[in-house]
């Protein structure tokens, strides 16, 4: 079976696949990504989920994106999914129940994106502890991070402040003439567009 | 009162094998040469540590090379890497496992002062949590500038009130001539000459 044939006869298909340097790209209707994603692994051999992550297209409608990475080694071949989820239902289904490796990458995306997953085993925050009440992947947060409790430990007595970002040595400014312009400054945009969003 | 006080096992009656000295010299002396430490190796400095263990540069010339692993048995805890405030809890805890006396060194510009990552999920220096003794410049520190941050750790403790630390509730020991504060290392090793 061939990719055409493949992508032909996937469920939930939204348009037409875009190909990219022989990457293969397909969207879906996230209502049927877990019947798409058993469809693929049961019938086209498409047995590894290499990767699943979100993608915040900040100021597009719908905002989030997820992408599924998948490999069929037998076939030698490679697929991406793509899910568009808006910002005021970040609820997909979870795929966990096709490849159990979904299961950590679920919850990162949850923890970087608070994106959630239904049906998900153990849908709690992998990379940053339990607790923390921000989504830092997200582009309105600012890379300093925000202010937030960190209990049992002894940090600043329990207090998680923003890093001293001034001059920090992160956002290189491209095409500048020098390299002293082009030397990394910090972007504050993003902490300011979160400000402002905080504050009306 | 002198300003430095004599320390050490520096006097010796000859041919009898006798040797004066006070308890706080002798207890001193043998702390220092058996500084175990406990290698917190989270990131890159970690490997670098590793270096510092191995035969080239050699720890245990120093009396330091019994890494324990568990915080019950060591003296120092060499924090070498980035700590992100999910394992600061961690690092925390073994800290407080660790039996008195001990002491802590933040090795590498990330457990100093967070090094390069200003970032949300980066403990902006381990001092934050942990009672730092010394902090080694670099990214990752030279193994000089480590033995470097370990001598001086150890001339330090020479100058503790061993005995009296004892009945203190205070972490750290009270010294004898300079009062304790933490140790900088630059570590500037870079070769002299040409290459």
């Amino acid at each position: 079976m061939t990719l055409a044939t493949v992508i032909e006869k996937l469920p939930g298909r939204i348009g037409e696949p875009v190909e990219f340097r022989g990457e293969t790209t397909v969207g879906i209707d996230r209502t049927q990504i877990v019947e798409a994603c058993r469809y693929l692994k049961a019938d086209c051999g498409f047995d590894m989920l290499v990767d699943l992550s979100g993608v915040d297209n900040y100021g597009t409608d719908p905002r989030f994106e997820v992408v599924y990475e998948l490999c069929s080694l037998a076939n030698r071949s490679h697929l991406r999914l793509k899910i568009s989820i808006s910002e005021d239902d970040l609820l997909v289904d979870s795929v966990t129940g096709v490849w159990r490796t979904a299961d950590w990458h679920e919850r990162e995306a949850f923890d970087m994106f608070g994106i959630r997953f239904r049906n998900h085993p153990n849908l709690k925050r992998i990379l940053m502890w339990d607790g923390y009440p921000y989504h830092p992947l997200r582009k309105d947060f600012p890379l300093a991070g925000l202010p937030a409790e960190l209990p049992e430990t002894a940090v600043d007595a329990g207090k998680v402040n923003s890093a001293a970002m001034h001059g920090g040595p992160f956002v290189t400014a491209p095409g500048a003439a020098t390299s002293a312009k082009r030397e990394p400054r910090q972007n504050d945009t993003a902490a300011e567009r979160f400000e402002k969003k905080g504050s009306s | 009162m002198s300003e430095r006080v004599e320390l050490g096992f520096d006097q010796k009656v000859e041919s009898r094998d006798i040797i004066i000295t006070r308890v706080d010299a002798a207890v001193d002396w043998m702390r220092k040469n058996s500084v175990w430490p406990l290698p917190m190796g989270l990131a890159c400095c970690g490997i670098e540590l590793m270096a510092v263990g191995a035969s080239r540069f050699d720890i245990a010339r120093f009396g330091a090379e019994v890494m324990r692993f568990s915080p019950r048995q060591s003296d120092l805890m060499i924090v070498a890497g980035t700590c992100v405030y999910k394992m600061a809890g961690v690092v925390r805890r073994v800290w407080d496992q660790m039996a008195q006396p001990k002491y802590c060194m933040a090795m590498g510009a990330c457990a100093s002062t967070g090094g390069m990552y200003r970032s949300y999920a980066v403990v902006q220096g381990v001092d934050r949590f942990l009672p730092v003794d010394v902090y080694i410049s670099g990214c990752p520190p030279r193994p000089e500038a480590v033995l470097e941050g370990l001598m001086a750790l150890q001339n330090q403790i020479q100058q503790e009130a061993a005995i009296k630390g004892m009945k203190s509730s205070e972490r750290s020991a009270p010294t004898y001539g300079q009062p304790r504060g933490p140790i900088i290392i630059r570590g500037d090793y870079a070769p002299k000459g040409k290459a």
